[in-house]
C-alpha cells in the first residue's frame, strides 16, 4: 500500500483537498471501514459518523465538482487496495452506494477507477460477484437513470463507456472463468423489451454486441446474438401489416414494387427508393427497429472486417431458424440475414441458401417450416444481387427435381385438385417459377446455364395432373408463362389467359390462412436508416432484364417503362399535378447522400389515397411529365 | 491433485420423442448440458463423460410426454473437492491481501494473506509482485506459477475455493517437487508421512458410483430431462 500511496502523492500533490491529503484520506477510509466491522450496538458514536462521511464520499445521487471527484477516486482506490475488509454485513450501505454509481456519470479516470474496484470486488466472487455483475449490466446503457439532460453528453462518451465497460468484463472473466455464465443470466434479465425507449434498447443492444468481440462472446456461443435477433423479430411482429400495405390481393406482386427511376442534375439516370408514402413514419416499432437493425448492420460489418464474421455466421443462422424463419409474416427482421451474407457472398451467401434448401428437402420439418423456408429461399435468389446465377440454377434444379419426384408418386388421374394437401408442392413449385422471373434472362444468356435448364424437367411438372398453373398466384404464373414463352422454353403453348381468370381461391387454400403463397420475405425494404445497409446488394424488379425485353433496343434502362403503370386509368394521379409545382427544387439532390430517401408518386397504381399525408406532400417529388421513354407493349393483347 | 476422480455410472436418459431420429445426439447434448456445474447427484462437478450404449431398447414412460429412457453406461471425469484436500492451480493475480488462482482452468480460488504462511513475504522484485520465502531463496510465488494449497472453504455456486497456504506442503509446485522432501530443517517431520499426491493418470477408479435412479432421484432427472429435451 505504501508504494501505491506514494505514486498517488506524487501524481495528485497539485490537486489536494485543502482538508485532506491522500494519506490522510486512506487512512481515514480504512477507519472508517474498521470501525463499523462490528455488531451495531457496540458501534462508537464516532466511528459511526467517520463512516457516514465515507458514505457522503461515495453518494452516487450527489454531483460531482472537480474536488468532491478527487477525493472520491482515492476513496476508491484505498478501498481497491483494501477489498478484503469489506464486509458485506457491515459494510452493506457503503456496497450499496458504489453498485448504484452509474459510470456515464463521472470523468474517464474516476469510471477507470470505479471499474478497478468493481473488478477487485467481483474477484472475491463467493461475496460479490453477483452484484458486481448486476451493476455492470445497468451501466450498459445510461438513460434508464441518468436525468435527461445528460443524455446527449452520455451518447458521445459511449464508445468509450462501453470499451470499458468490455475491459473490466474480460478481466473478471480471467480471474473468475465461470463469471460468463452469470453474465448471461443477468443479460438476460435486463435486457430490453420491444416496449422499451429507442435510446435504451439501442445502447444496451451495442454493447451488448460489443462482448461478442472478446472471449466472452466465444464462451457464450450464439447466445448473445440469438436474444438480439429475438428482440428483433419481436420489433418486427408489432408493426402491423395494415401499417404497408392493403390487403387487396388482386395487385400483381411484379407492379407492387415501388422504384423509381429519376434523372438528376447530371442527366444520369439516379436511382432513388420509395419510403412507404410516410405510413411507417409515425410508427414508434418501425423506427426502434430500423435502428436496432443500423446498430447489429454495423457490428456485422466490424465482425466481417475482423474475419470473425464465420463463427457468429453460424450462431446468426440458428437464431435465424429459430426466431425468424416461422415468425409469422416477418418482414424486416430478416434482412439482418441478407445483410451477413452480402458481407460474404461466397461463403456466407451459400451457407444460408443450402440451409433453406435443406429444410424445404428435409423430411422432418414440418409443413410451416417447409413452405416458409421455400419463399425465403426464391426471395433470397432473386433479391440478392451478390448470389450467382449459377448457384441460383444449382437451387432451382434441385428444387425441380423433388417437385418432378413429387409429381412421380401423385399420379392419380381422377385426382381433384388438393391445394392443401399438396401445398408444399405448391409452395416449391411457385418458387421455382418466381426465381425463374429474376433470373431468366441471365440464364438464358449463358448457353450452358440454357442448356441445365433445358434439361429439367420443366414440361412434365407444368402439364401434371396437379396443375401448379391453376394453384400458384396467378401474376406469377403470368410473369413466368411470359417470359417462359419468350425464352421459347415451353414447347406446348398453355393458355395464358385461363390461369389468370381463376382468382386463387386455390391459392389461398395452398398458402393457408397465412396466405403463404403471398409471402416474398425479401420484398424492398422500407426502413429508412438501415436501407443504406441493405440497398447496394438488392435487386429491384425493375432492374431485372426480362427474356420479353428484348425486341426492344439495346439499352438497359429502358426495362423500367414496361413497369409503368397506365397514369390516366389511377385517380389519384390527379393528385400528384396539383402539388408538383412546390417540389422542383429537390430534385437535384438526391445523390449527394444515400440516405436522404425521397418519396415518389410515380408508382401510384397500388396505394390507396387514405395513404396520403398531406403534410408530407411538400416535401415529395413529383414527376413534371410522364416517362420519358415510352415502348410499345410487348405482351400480348 | 486429489480432487479429481474417475467414476464409473450407470445412467438412464429420457429423451424427447421429437430426437428419436438422433438418439445420440440428444443424449449428448443431455449430458453436455451437465458439463462445469456443480451436480449433487454426483457430488462434483462433471468435466468429462464417455457413453456406452447398454441396450438398443428404451422404455416409454407413460404420461403426458411419452419419454423415453435410453440405458448408458459411462465413465465420468469428476471434480470433487472437499475441505482439506489439496488442489493445484496457477496463480493468476497476485496481491499484498490475497492471490488469486484458478483450477483446471474454470475453478477460481482465492488465498487471503491472513492463510499464508509466515514464511511467505511480499516483495516486489524487478518490479515484479512475488510472494517469496524467507527460509529458502528459491521457492517464490509469481504470477503464472502453479501452486498447491490447502481447501479451507467450498462455493459449489460459482465453483470458488478459499484456500491457504498454510501447511508446510503447499507453495510452488515447481519448488516442492525437487526440494519439498529433502527440506529437514523447517519441514513437520509428520507431514512427510503424507505422500505426494499422485499424478493424475494413477488415479485409479473409487468406488463405482452406480447412478440408476432410485424413486428419489427420479423426478429430479425427469424434470432436468424433461426441460432440456423440451428445448432440444
Amino acid at each position: 500500500m505504501g508504494v501505491e500511496l506514494l505514486n498517488n502523492e506524487v501524481a495528485m500533490a497539485d490537486i489536494d483537498d485543502p482538508c485532506f491529503s491522500d494519506s490522510e484520506t486512506a487512512a481515514y477510509v480504512i477507519e472508517a471501514l474498521e470501525g463499523v466491522s462490528k455488531v451495531p450496538s457496540v458501534i462508537a458514536p464516532a466511528d459511526r459518523d467517520q463512516y457516514d462521511n465515507l458514505l457522503c464520499i461515495l453518494d452516487p445521487t450527489k454531483e460531482m465538482h472537480f474536488q468532491d471527484e478527487a477525493l472520491l477516486v482515492v476513496a476508491l482506490r484505498t478501498l481497491t487496495q483494501a477489498v478484503h475488509k469489506i464486509d458485506p454485513v457491515f459494510h452493506g450501505e457503503l456496497l450499496n452506494n458504489i453498485f448504484d454509481m452509474s459510470v456515464w456519470k463521472y470523468g474517464p479516470d474516476t469510471v477507470s477507477t470505479l471499474l478497478e474496484l468493481i473488478a477487485c470486488l467481483a474477484s472475491v466472487a463467493d461475496k460479490f460477484l453477483d452484484t458486481c455483475l448486476h451493476m455492470l449490466v445497468n451501466n450498459f446503457e445510461p438513460h434508464r437513470r441518468l436525468k435527461s439532460s445528460n443524455h446527449q453528453r452520455s451518447l458521445a462518451r459511449k464508445e468509450e463507456v462501453h470499451s470499458q465497460l468490455h475491459t473490466v468484463m474480460h478481466y473478471i472473466s480471467e480471474l473468475v472463468p465461470l463469471a460468463p455464465m452469470k453474465l448471461k443470466y443477468i443479460i438476460d434479465l435486463k435486457m430490453p423489451k420491444c416496449t422499451d425507449s429507442k435510446e435504451v434498447i439501442i445502447v444496451f443492444v451495442d454493447c451488448m454486441l460489443g462482448l461478442e468481440n472478446d472471449e466472452i462472446g466465444e464462451f457464450l456461443g450464439g447466445a448473445l446474438l440469438a436474444k438480439v435477433v429475438d428482440l428483433l423479430t419481436d420489433l418486427d411482429v408489432n408493426i402491423s401489416w395494415e401499417d404497408i400495405l392493403q390487403e387487396d390481393t388482386n395487385k400483381g406482386i411484379f407492379d407492387m414494387e415501388l422504384e423509381d427511376v429519376e434523372e438528376n442534375a447530371d442527366g444520369l439516370i439516379g436511382r432513388k427508393s420509395v419510403e412507404e408514402y410516410g405510413v411507417l413514419n409515425g410508427n414508434a416499432f418501425a423506427d426502434k427497429l430500423d435502428g436496432l437493425m443500423v446498430a447489429v448492420c454495423k457490428h456485422l460489418t466490424i465482425w466481417a472486417s475482423n474475419g470473425r464474421l464465420e463463427a457468429v455466421f453460424a450462431n446468426l443462422k440458428e437464431a435465424f431458424r429459430r426466431s425468424v424463419l416461422n415468425a409469422y409474416k416477418s418482414k424486416f427482421a430478416q434482412f439482418v440475414m441478407f445483410y451477413a451474407c452480402s458481407l460474404d457472398p461466397e461463403t456466407c451467401g451459400q451457407e444460408f441458401a443450402f440451409m433453406l434448401r435443406d429444410i424445404f428437402l428435409s423430411r422432418t420439418e414440418t409443413p410451416i417450416s417447409r413452405m416458409s423456408a421455400v419463399g425465403y429461399l426464391a426471395s433470397y435468389l432473386s433479391r440478392a444481387k451478390f448470389i450467382s446465377t449459377s448457384l441460383a440454377v444449382d437451387i432451382l434444379e434441385s428444387l425441380m427435381d423433388w417437385c418432378f419426384e413429387y409429381c412421380q408418386c401423385h399420379n392419380d388421374p381422377e385426382k381433384i385438385i388438393n391445394p392443401k394437401a399438396n401445398r408444399i408442392f405448391y409452395a416449391g413449385w411457385q418458387a421455382v417459377m418466381y426465381t425463374l422471373c429474376f433470373h431468366m434472362r441471365s440464364i438464358v444468356d449463358d448457353p450452358q446455364l440454357k442448356s441445365k435448364l433445358l434439361g429439367m424437367p420443366l414440361q412434365p411438372i407444368l402439364h401434371h395432373a396437379l396443375s401448379p398453373l391453376k394453384v400458384c398466384l396467378p401474376s406469377i404464373v403470368h410473369e413466368f408463362l411470359r417470359q417462359a414463352k419468350a425464352a421459347n422454353l415451353c414447347k406446348k403453348s398453355v393458355s395464358l389467359f385461363s390461369e389468370s381468370l381463376l382468382e386463387s381461391d386455390f391459392s389461398k387454400a395452398f398458402g393457408g390462412v397465412e396466405r403463404l403463397d403471398m409471402f416474398f420475405p425479401f420484398d424492398p425494404y422500407l426502413l429508412k436508416e438501415s436501407d443504406s445497409f441493405i440497398r447496394p446488394n438488392f435487386k429491384f424488379w425493375s432492374s431485372v432484364k426480362t427474356t420479353y425485353s428484348n425486341c426492344n433496343s439495346e439499352d438497359e434502362e429502358d426495362y423500367e417503362d414496361l413497369d409503368v403503370p397506365d397514369f390516366a386509368e389511377i385517380g389519384c394521379f390527379s393528385e400528384n399535378h396539383k402539388i408538383e409545382t412546390d417540389s422542383d427544387e429537390d430534385d437535384d439532390d438526391d445523390n449527394d447522400n444515400d440516405n436522404d430517401l425521397e418519396l415518389s408518386m410515380n408508382k401510384m397504381s397500388i396505394t390507396p389515397k387514405h395513404y396520403f399525408n398531406p403534410h408530407l406532400m411538400g416535401k415529395q417529388q413529383f414527376p413534371a411529365r410522364m416517362p420519358a421513354r415510352i415502348r410499345p407493349s410487348v405482351s400480348p393483347p | 491433485m486429489e480432487g479429481l476422480t474417475v467414476a464409473d455410472a450407470n445412467l438412464t436418459v429420457y429423451v424427447h420423442p421429437s430426437n428419436a431420429n438422433k438418439v445420440k445426439d440428444a443424449l449428448l447434448r443431455q449430458l453436455s448440458s451437465l458439463l462445469f456445474k456443480y451436480d449433487e447427484n454426483f457430488d462434483g462437478v462433471i468435466l468429462a463423460y464417455e457413453i456406452k450404449f447398454e441396450s438398443k431398447d428404451a422404455k416409454i414412460l407413460p404420461g403426458l410426454h411419452p419419454l423415453f429412457g435410453v440405458k448408458l453406461k459411462a465413465n465420468l471425469l469428476l471434480f470433487q473437492p472437499k475441505v482439506n484436500e489439496l488442489l493445484e492451480g496457477k496463480v493468476v493475480k497476485l496481491g499484498k491481501e490475497c492471490i488469486h488462482v484458478i483450477i483446471l482452468g474454470f475453478s477460481s480460488a482465492t488465498i487471503m494473506s491472513e492463510d499464508i504462511r509466515e514464511e511467505f513475504k511480499f516483495r516486489i522484485k524487478h518490479g515484479v509482485e512475488v510472494f517469496a520465502s524467507s527460509a529458502h531463496k528459491r521457492h517464490v510465488i509469481k504470477t503464472g506459477s502453479f501452486i498447491r494449497f490447502l481447501v479451507k472453504s467450498l462455493d459449489v455456486d460459482i465453483l470458488h475455493v478459499n484456500g491457504s497456504l498454510i501447511p508446510s506442503n503447499t507453495g510452488c509446485i515447481h519448488w516442492l517437487s525437487r526440494y519439498g522432501t529433502e527440506d529437514i530443517s523447517e519441514t513437520d517431520r509428520s507431514c512427510r508421512s503424507l505422500k505426494r499426491p499422485k499424478p493424475i493418470e494413477e488415479q485409479d477408479s473409487q468406488a463405482m458410483v452406480d447412478l440408476s435412479l432410485n424413486s428419489n432421484h427420479h423426478h429430479k432427472s425427469h424434470k432436468r430431462t424433461v426441460t432440456n429435451g423440451m428445448k432440444s
